[in-house]
């Protein structure tokens, strides 16, 4: 784990077709300093792993709208301020996989805890769930979903320390601590880094383990 | 006014003075219906509306998907912190004793059928508790699912609060839905302008009904109705 100057350094190393889990719930917790390090990579074909796709024009918006993505995997694409992946996925430019929301949050757990893949009776039924195994357990239909993991993910934190160890801000935690257990390399953006023992052990949500680069970024006002 | 679940515990209630009821009366009568004490999810759009009427003396806690419990109303002024929102994105306020969790352990507590109640809105529900409320299913539709098939399958008494028909006048209470399902056999009461009713073992009960008699709401939908 190492904090770095600045976001550009902080996704370096990413290839052209990799999956990159970004942080998020809406505006909440997304990482935007470090998908516009990514933007500006120029690195393309990437399929995103996000709960939505994008709002306004910025931030994993105009990632979308800069060509680099071809695939995204979420649980809720459209919304009022969508416009931008909504006339992508419509003229055929972006691929869209639906995920019920706790299958997407457990797929990616999954793939931080070593988990191939898991039955769930979320979706059984449902259109979501065609093509897939379903097998009865205790009465119930589930449905096997697939874990998810990443070669890259991208994370907003509220503060860490220099052993990587993360607390987050309220509801900004959303997708944080999972996606970080499950990528290859987790960069994360933080207010503020501070000294090893700063931070209360009994508050960490994530543990340094999970984290290999942190980069400052001060959230405005 | 009847406590909480007073209605279902005694005979059809026809209020032929009163209904239909616009969204603000629906959500009251939803509110009223929620047992003291519940952890309760509140689904996106006219469900929201619930919150406005809960009496802070029931003990009742909501969770938001995005993970939190102890939900407080929504944040007006100097109160909004763009880290702190509820499923639709908008700004909320904390409540003493809430707490804050990812979104694995946020759906697990759903899932895991730790809430007892969540109030979603509905395109259609069918008599025997198949619920439709996540895409229209038309070619140029793009499907956004959510939290939805998550609440539909986890939480143990699933309330919908929708109109009783659509814009075209077509019934959303069905023999069987047309509509893409949401969740199978999940929805235990349901909550519209002109009535509410009790969905069990495959069958529909009017337990009360606003502006309109039982016998005329049997001639409007397709579906049996069962009275008390």
């Amino acid at each position: 784990m190492r904090v770095v100057a600045d976001p550009d350094e902080a996704v370096a190393g990413v290839q052209d077709g990799a999956t990159v889990l970004i942080g998020g719930f809406g505006p909440a917790g997304q990482p935007v300093a470090l998908i516009d390090a990514l933007r500006r990579s120029g690195v393309s074909q990437l399929t995103v792993v996000n709960n939505n796709a994008g709002n306004g024009e910025t931030g994993l918006a105009a990632l979308m709208a800069g060509g680099h993505v071809k695939r995204i995997i979420c649980s809720f694409p459209r919304q009022s301020d969508s416009y931008v992946f909504d006339g992508l996925y419509r003229s055929g430019a972006i691929d869209l996989e639906v995920v019920p929301q706790g299958n997407l949050a457990e797929r990616i757990r999954a793939g931080g805890a070593g988990i191939g893949g898991f039955f769930t009776p979320t979706g059984a039924g449902t259109m979501l769930a065609e093509g897939k195994e379903t097998r009865t357990i205790d009465g119930r239909d589930h449905v096997l979903e697939y874990a998810i993991s990443g070669d890259l993910a991208l994370v907003k934190a509220f503060r860490a320390d220099r052993m990587g160890n993360l607390v987050y801000r309220k509801t900004a935690r959303n997708f944080g601590p999972v996606m970080a257990t499950a990528a290859t390399v987790t960069a994360v953006q933080v207010d503020e880094v501070v000294e090893v023992g700063a931070l209360d052990p009994e508050v960490v949500v994530t543990p340094g383990i999970y984290v290999d680069r942190v980069v400052v970024v001060r959230t405005p006002g | 006014m009847t406590s909480s679940g007073g209605a279902t515990e005694v005979g059809t209630i026809e209020h032929l003075d009163r209904g239909p009821l616009d969204r603000h009366e629906m959500a009251r009568i939803v509110a009223r219906d929620i047992p003291a004490g519940s952890y309760v999810n509140l689904g996106i759009g006219q469900p929201t509306l619930v919150s406005d009427h809960l009496d802070p003396d029931s003990g009742v806690v909501l969770h938001t998907e995005n993970g939190m419990l102890g939900m407080g109303p929504v944040a007006v002024g100097e109160e909004i912190d763009l880290d702190l929102t509820n499923a639709g994105k908008i700004p909320v306020t904390e409540l003493p004793g809430a707490s804050y969790f990812h979104h694995a352990d946020s759906f697990a507590m759903m899932r895991g059928g730790h809430l007892d109640v969540c109030v979603l809105g509905a395109f259609q529900v069918a008599v025997n508790g198949d619920l439709a409320n996540w895409h229209t299913g038309t070619p140029d539709a793009i499907p956004a699912v959510g939290g939805a098939m998550d609440l539909a399958t986890g939480v143990r008494d699933v309330y919908v609060m929708m109109t009783l028909f659509a814009k075209d006048g077509t019934a959303k209470l069905v023999t069987r839905c047309t509509y893409p399902l949401t969740g199978l056999g999940c929805v235990s009461r349901v909550f519209t302008d002109h009535a509410v009713f009790l969905i069990a073992d495959g069958q529909v009960t009017v337990s009360e009904t606003f502006g309109i008699s039982v016998e005329e709401l049997r001639s409007r939908l397709a579906v049996p109705l069962l009275a008390r």
